[in-house]
C-alpha cells in the first residue's frame, strides 16, 4: 500500500497517539518548517505590502495626491465594471486552454506510449513548445504565424482554398486559446505519459487476455489511474496559465474578451499608473481565487479528498 | 546514478552553499551601472530600440574614446517596457538610470513633478550646442514656464506615402495636400484583392490607433477637450471622424487592423501589398533603404486634411536626466554629445547620410549630404515638421501643448482603453455609438481633474 | 492508487498453438495499425515543433526576407543575426540568467525534499491546510504586487541584485515544487520505510538511503521545472533589474523595434537564449517521464 492510504488509515484512528508517535510529529513539523518559513517570508510580506497600498489612492503621476482612502478602491474594483467581466475572461481562457491541453496531451501521450522508431527524438521535439520563452513564443506566433499579411498559417490556409482570417480581429479569444493550448499540451502531454508508463504491464496484459478490448481497458484501468496525474497535471496547468499575459500583450492586447485578471492588472497598475487600484484588484484576485481553488480542491480533487486531515 | 547518495548530497549541499556565497558576493554580471571607482563613471541608459538608437550605440566607442573617464551602459527596452520600467523608476525616486529616453508626452507631466534636472542653463549657455537649432515645436513641447527640461534626440511628424507605380498604372495624380475624401476615393480604387487601397493604424494603444486618429479627428474639426475641459468625445465632429476611419480601413484596408501598429504596415507597404500608408515620417528612412523593394518608388506627401490647413502629428524621443542621477555632469556630456551637430556629423561619415536623426534639429536639412541622400523625403520632412502647431493643431483652441495625445496624466489609460473598445468596433462586435459614449464619461473624470 | 499485483494463471498450453497463418495475418494487421499511429504521431509532432523550427530557420533570414508574402522557404542564409546577437554582448545576460535559475532551483530542492517528506511519508497533522497555503501564494497576479515589492526592494537596497531576484524565484518555485515532490514521495511504498524503521535506521539513514534514491528520478523533474521556470521568467527581470542582474527573456524583448522590422535578429536572440533549456530539457527528457513513474515500484 501507498503512503497516501497509511496515511488515511491513521488518520481514522481514535485512539490517542504514543509518545513515539509525538515524536514523530516534532520531527516532520522540524522538516516543513524552513519551506514554510521562506515562504511566508517571500510571499506574505509582499502581499501585506499590497494590502497596504490597496487602501491607498495614488496615481503614479500624480504624487502630491497620495492619501489613505481605505475601501475607495475596493468599491472601484465592485462597482468599475471591469472585474466580472476580466473574471470571466479568465475563467474561458484558463479553462478551455485546460481542457484542450489535458485532451490533447492524453491522446499525444497515447500515440507515445508505444514503441516506434525515433520515439525520443519525437517526444522531445514535442516539449519543445513548453521550454521557448512565452514572450518570444508569442512574438513568433504574433509575427510568422498569425500575421495577416506574412503569416505562415494564413498562407497554409490559402493554399487550400480558405480565405486570409484576420485572427486578432475577428478571433482574438480563439487565437489566445490556440497559442496556450500549444504551449502547454507538452506539459499535460509528459505528467499523463509518467503515469501511462507507471502502469504494471502485467495488469494490462491480463486485462487483454481476459478478453477485454482496448477501450474498455482504457476506460476501466488506464483512466482510473491516470486519475491522479491529470488531476496534478490540470491544477499546476491551471494556477500557471492564471497569470499568462504574453500573448494577450503581444497579440490581442486586451480586446475582444482577452483582458483577463491578469492583464486587467497590468493595465491598471502601469497604464493607468494607479497603484492603489491595482493593489486593490490583486487581493480581491486573491480571494475569489481561494474560494474557487477550495470548493474545487475539496469536490473535485481526489489528491485532497484522500488525504488524513485529523 | 552511480556515486552513492550520500556523496551525491554532499555534493548538491556543496554547490548550493558556493552559490549562495556567489550570489550574497555579486549583485550581477552585467556590472553595476553608477559605480565611480577612480573617477571613472559609468552611466546608464535607459532606451527603446529603435534604428536611430541602434546607430546611437554603435558610435558609443566614439564618445568614451573622447570621454575617457565615461562608460555608457545601454539599456535597450521594448517601448512598452521602457516606459512601464522607467516611469516607475522615476515616480518612485529608483534611481536606477542615469540618462532616460522620454516621449514629448511624458516630459510635461515629468517635469511639473519635478522629476527632470533642468537643462535650460545647460543647453543654452554651450554656443556650440546652438540650443536655438532646435526644432521650434520640439522645443515648445519639452519646455515647462520657460524650462527646456529634455533635449531631443530624433522627431517626427506624420504623412502620406504612397507607391508612386500603382498610382501612375492607374492614372490617379496624387495633389500635395490632399484631402481625407480624395484619399478615401483612391484607395477604395486602388484595393483588389491582394492589396490593400491604404494602410492605417488599427492596433489598440493611446500611441498606436490615437496617433494617427487623433489627428483625423482634429482635422474632421473634432477633439478630445474643448478650452474648458469639457471632454467632446461623442461629439459629432469625433464621432464622423472615427466612423471614417473605420469605414475605409474596413472597406479599402488592411486585413487585420487590430494587429497593424506601424512595423506591420511597414511590411505590407514595403512589400508593395498597399497602395498608400498614413504614418510617421520616420518610416522613409527604411522605405528609402537599399534593401527595401519599393525603393525610390515612394511618394510623399502632407497628410491628408478636411477642415485644417495641416494634419501631421509632432512626437520626439528626447534625452533626459532624472534628478535622481548622481552623475548629473557627466550625464549632460552624453546627453549633450548625443543631440548635438557634431554628432549628426558622426553618423553621417561612419554610418550613412540617410541615417542622420530627423527631425530634432533645423541644421539637419541644411547639410548638402543630407538634402542629397535623403533627397526623396528631406524637404518635405523638413517642411510638415515646421508647420505643425501643437498648441492648436486641431479647428478650436486647446487647454493643452501636443497634437497626438492630451498631455495629461490619464490620457494614457483613456486612449488605451478607447482603442481597445474600437477594436470591437472594427470587428463588427459593437456599435461606434456605445464605445464613445463610455469613452466621454472616462474622458470627462479625467477631465473635471484639469479644471 | 495502488494497481494491483495479482497474478495470474500462466496461459493454457492449448493457446500457444495458435495456427501460424492467423498469427502472421494478425500480426500484419497490427503492423499496418502501428504504421498508421506512428504516422499520425509524427504528423502531431511536426504540427507542434514547426513554430519553433520555423523560428530557427528565421534566424538564418535577412530582416527583408523573414517578413515577406508568400513566405519564403528557400533563401539565403547567414550567421549575421547571430552575430548582432553577440554583439549586443549577451554574454552577462546569460550569467545572470545561469546564476539565478540553478541558485533558485537549488534552494528550492533544499527546501521542497524535506517539505514533501513532511507532507506524505511522515505527515504533520494539518496536510491538506498546509498544501493549500502553498498554493495559495500564487493566487496573485505578479501585476498587482510588483509595484509594492519594488518599493520593499528599493527601500532595503536590493533594486538589480541577482540575488533578490534568486530569492524571489525561490518564492515563486517553491509551491509547485512542493505539490510535485509531495506527489512523488507519496508513491513510495510504506512497506519499505517501515521495514528501514523495524531496522533501526534513524532519520537521515531513511531519508537518504532509502527514499531519495526511489525519488530521485523525480526530483530532477522538478528540478528541470523549476530552472524552466526561473529562466523563462519576464515580469519581474524587467521591472526589477536594470543593468547589474539583467536576466535573458527582457534582453530578448529588447529586440523588439518600433520603427523598423526586428523579426530576424529577434528569432535569432530567443534561438540562443532557448538552447541552453531546450538542450537540459533533451537531455532530461528520459529522466523525466522515468522521474514522474514512480508508480512503478510495487
Amino acid at each position: 500500500m501507498t503512503t497516501l492510504e497509511a496515511a488515511e488509515r491513521r488518520a481514522k484512528r481514535t485512539v490517542k497517539e504514543t509518545p513515539a508517535e509525538k515524536r514523530d510529529l516534532r520531527l516532520s513539523r522540524a522538516l516543513l518548517w524552513p519551506a514554510l518559513v521562506v515562504s511566508l517570508v517571500l510571499t506574505q510580506i509582499p502581499f501585506l505590502v499590497t494590502i497596504y497600498y490597496s487602501l491607498q489612492s495614488w496615481n503614479l503621476l500624480r504624487p502630491a495626491d497620495q492619501e489613505f482612502v481605505w475601501f475607495a478602491n475596493y468599491v472601484t474594483v465592485f462597482t468599475g465594471g471591469d472585474f466580472i467581466p476580466s473574471l470571466i475572461s479568465t475563467v474561458v481562457i484558463t479553462g478551455t486552454s485546460v481542457v484542450l491541453s489535458v485532451l490533447f496531451g492524453l491522446g499525444i501521450a497515447l500515440l507515445l506510449d508505444r514503441k516506434f522508431h525515433g520515439q525520443a527524438l519525437a517526444r522531445t521535439l514535442l516539449i519543445t513548445p513548453f521550454l521557448v520563452m512565452p514572450a518570444a513564443a508569442a512574438l513568433i506566433w504574433k509575427w510568422s504565424i498569425l500575421d495577416a499579411n506574412v503569416g505562415v498559417l494564413n498562407w497554409a490556409l490559402g493554399l487550400v482554398g480558405i480565405p486570409e482570417i484576420s485572427w486578432n480581429t475577428d478571433l482574438p479569444l480563439v487565437t489566445i486559446i490556440m497559442v496556450l493550448t500549444w504551449q502547454y499540451t507538452p506539459f499535460m502531454m509528459l505528467i499523463i505519459l509518467a503515469g501511462l508508463q507507471s502502469q504494471s504491464g502485467e495488469v494490462l496484459e491480463a486485462a487483454s487476455v481476459d478478453g477485454a478490448g482496448p477501450i474498455r481497458t482504457f476506460v476501466s484501468m488506464t483512466l482510473p489511474h491516470l486519475r491522479q496525474y491529470i488531476e496534478i497535471a490540470a491544477l499546476l496547468g491551471s494556477i500557471m496559465l492564471l497569470q499568462v499575459f504574453d500573448p494577450i500583450a503581444i497579440m490581442t492586447r486586451g480586446t475582444g474578451g482577452t483582458k483577463t485578471l491578469s492583464y486587467l492588472l497590468y493595465e491598471r497598475a502601469f497604464v493607468g499608473l494607479e497603484v492603489g487600484e491595482a493593489a486593490a484588484y490583486g487581493v480581491v484576485t486573491v480571494i475569489v481565487t481561494i474560494i474557487v481553488a477550495s470548493v474545487a480542491l475539496r469536490t473535485l480533487f481526489q489528491i485532497f479528498a484522500t488525504d488524513g486531515d485529523k | 546514478m552511480r556515486t552513492s547518495p550520500t556523496r551525491r548530497r554532499v555534493a548538491l549541499l556543496g554547490i548550493a552553499t558556493a552559490s549562495v556565497l556567489v550570489l550574497s558576493a555579486c549583485a550581477g554580471a552585467g556590472g553595476s551601472g553608477g559605480g565611480d571607482s577612480g573617477g571613472k563613471v559609468t552611466l546608464t541608459l535607459a532606451t527603446v530600440n529603435n534604428p536611430q538608437m541602434k546607430d546611437m550605440e554603435s558610435l558609443k566607442d566614439s564618445f568614451e574614446k573622447d570621454n575617457p573617464d565615461i562608460t555608457i551602459k545601454f539599456v535597450q527596452m521594448e517601448e512598452n517596457d521602457l516606459r512601464d520600467s522607467v516611469t516607475k523608476d522615476v515616480a518612485t525616486q529608483g534611481g536606477q538610470y542615469d540618462v532616460v529616453t522620454v516621449g514629448s508626452y511624458e516630459v510635461p507631466i515629468w517635469a511639473g513633478n519635478d522629476w527632470l534636472s533642468d537643462l535650460t542653463s545647460l543647453a543654452g549657455d554651450d554656443d556650440d550646442y546652438d540650443v536655438d537649432d532646435l526644432m521650434p515645436p520640439i522645443r515648445e513641447a519639452l519646455t515647462v514656464d520657460d524650462s527646456l527640461y529634455a533635449v531631443p534626440f530624433y522627431g517626427e511628424s506624420s504623412f502620406l506615402m504612397y507607391n508612386k507605380d500603382m498610382f501612375a498604372a492607374a492614372g490617379i495624380t496624387m495633389p500635395d495636400n490632399p484631402t481625407w475624401d480624395e484619399v478615401a476615393s483612391y484607395a477604395k480604387q486602388l484595393k483588389t484583392a491582394d492589396t490593400a487601397g491604404i494602410c492605417l493604424r488599427g492596433k489598440p494603444g493611446w500611441g498606436e490607433l490615437f496617433a494617427p486618429l487623433t489627428t483625423v479627428v482634429q482635422t474632421f474639426g473634432g477633439n478630445w477637450y474643448n478650452e474648458d475641459w469639457e471632454a467632446e468625445v461623442d461629439s459629432p465632429e469625433f464621432t464622423e471622424a472615427t466612423q471614417f476611419y473605420i469605414d475605409l480601413v474596413k472597406e479599402a484596408g488592411q486585413p487585420d487592423p487590430v494587429s497593424s501598429g506601424f512595423t506591420e504596415c511597414l511590411n505590407l507597404f514595403s512589400q508593395g501589398n498597399a497602395a498608400m500608408w498614413y504614418d510617421a515620417t520616420s518610416a522613409a528612412g527604411s522605405l528609402e533603404d537599399a534593401a527595401s523593394p519599393v525603393a525610390g518608388k515612394v511618394g510623399y506627401v502632407h497628410a491628408p486634411v478636411k477642415e485644417t490647413a495641416e494634419s501631421g502629428w509632432l512626437w520626439s524621443w528626447n534625452l533626459a536626466i532624472p534628478k535622481t542621477s548622481k552623475h548629473q555632469d557627466a550625464a549632460w556630456t552624453f546627453v549633450s554629445w548625443a543631440t548635438s551637430k557634431e554628432y549628426q556629423q558622426l553618423v553621417g561619415t561612419e554610418l550613412g547620410w540617410s541615417r542622420v536623426p530627423p527631425g530634432a534639429r533645423q541644421s539637419t536639412y541644411e547639410l548638402p549630404e543630407y538634402q542629397e541622400a535623403a533627397s526623396a523625403f528631406a524637404g518635405i520632412t523638413n517642411d510638415v515638421m515646421n508647420s505643425v502647431n501643437p498648441e492648436q493643431p486641431g479647428v478650436d483652441p486647446q487647454p493643452w501643448v501636443g497634437i497626438q495625445y492630451v498631455t495629461i496624466p490619464e490620457f494614457q489609460d483613456i486612449g488605451n482603453q478607447v482603442s481597445q473598445d474600437l477594436a470591437d468596433v472594427f470587428a463588427g462586435r459593437s456599435e461606434l455609438a456605445g464605445v464613445l459614449k463610455s469613452g466621454q464619461e472616462l474622458a470627462q473624470k479625467a477631465g473635471d481633474k484639469q479644471k | 492508487m495502488t494497481a494491483q499485483t495479482e497474478t495470474r494463471p500462466s496461459v493454457p498450453a492449448t493457446e500457444t498453438r495458435a495456427p501460424a497463418a492467423r498469427k502472421r495475418r494478425r500480426s500484419m494487421a497490427h503492423r499496418g495499425r502501428g504504421a498508421v499511429l506512428t504516422l499520425v504521431t509524427w504528423i502531431i509532432v511536426v504540427l507542434f515543433f514547426f513554430p519553433v523550427a520555423w523560428m530557427v530557420f528565421t534566424a538564418f533570414k535577412t530582416e527583408a526576407a523573414a517578413a515577406t508574402n508568400p513566405p519564403v522557404f528557400i533563401t539565403a542564409l547567414s550567421f549575421d543575426n547571430f552575430v548582432g546577437v553577440f554583439n549586443r554582448d549577451i554574454g552577462p545576460y546569460l550569467v545572470n540568467s545561469i546564476i539565478a535559475s540553478v541558485a533558485s532551483t537549488l534552494i528550492v530542492l533544499l527546501l521542497a525534499v524535506p517539505a514533501a517528506y513532511a507532507l506524505s511519508i511522515r505527515p504533520i497533522k494539518k496536510v491538506q491546510d498546509a498544501l493549500f497555503f502553498f498554493i495559495s501564494t500564487r493566487f496573485m497576479p505578479v501585476a498587482a504586487g510588483i509595484i509594492p515589492i519594488y518599493l520593499v526592494l528599493k527601500s532595503i537596497g536590493a533594486l538589480d541584485n541577482i540575488t533578490a531576484l534568486s530569492l524571489l524565484y525561490v518564492g515563486i518555485n517553491l509551491p509547485i515544487a512542493v505539490w510535485m515532490m509531495r506527489s512523488f514521495f507519496s508513491e513510495v511504498p510504506i512497506e519499505i520505510v517501515e521495514a528501514s524503521q523495524i531496522d533501526g535506521a534513524n532519520f537521515r539513514v531513511e531519508l537518504t538511503r532509502v527514499v531519495l534514491p526511489i525519488v530521485a528520478p523525480g526530483i530532477a523533474a522538478v528540478a528541470l521545472i523549476c530552472f524552466i521556470f526561473a529562466w523563462n521568467e519576464y515580469f519581474l527581470a524587467n521591472l526589477l533589474t536594470a543593468s547589474a542582474a539583467r536576466t535573458t527573456p527582457p534582453f530578448l524583448g529588447s529586440f523588439v523595434d518600433g520603427r523598423g522590422q526586428f523579426l530576424a535578429i529577434l528569432s535569432a536572440a530567443s534561438t540562443v537564449a532557448v538552447l541552453p533549456v531546450v538542450a537540459a530539457g533533451w537531455i532530461a527528457q528520459k529522466q523525466l517521464v522515468r522521474g514522474l513513474a514512480m508508480g512503478a515500484i510495487k
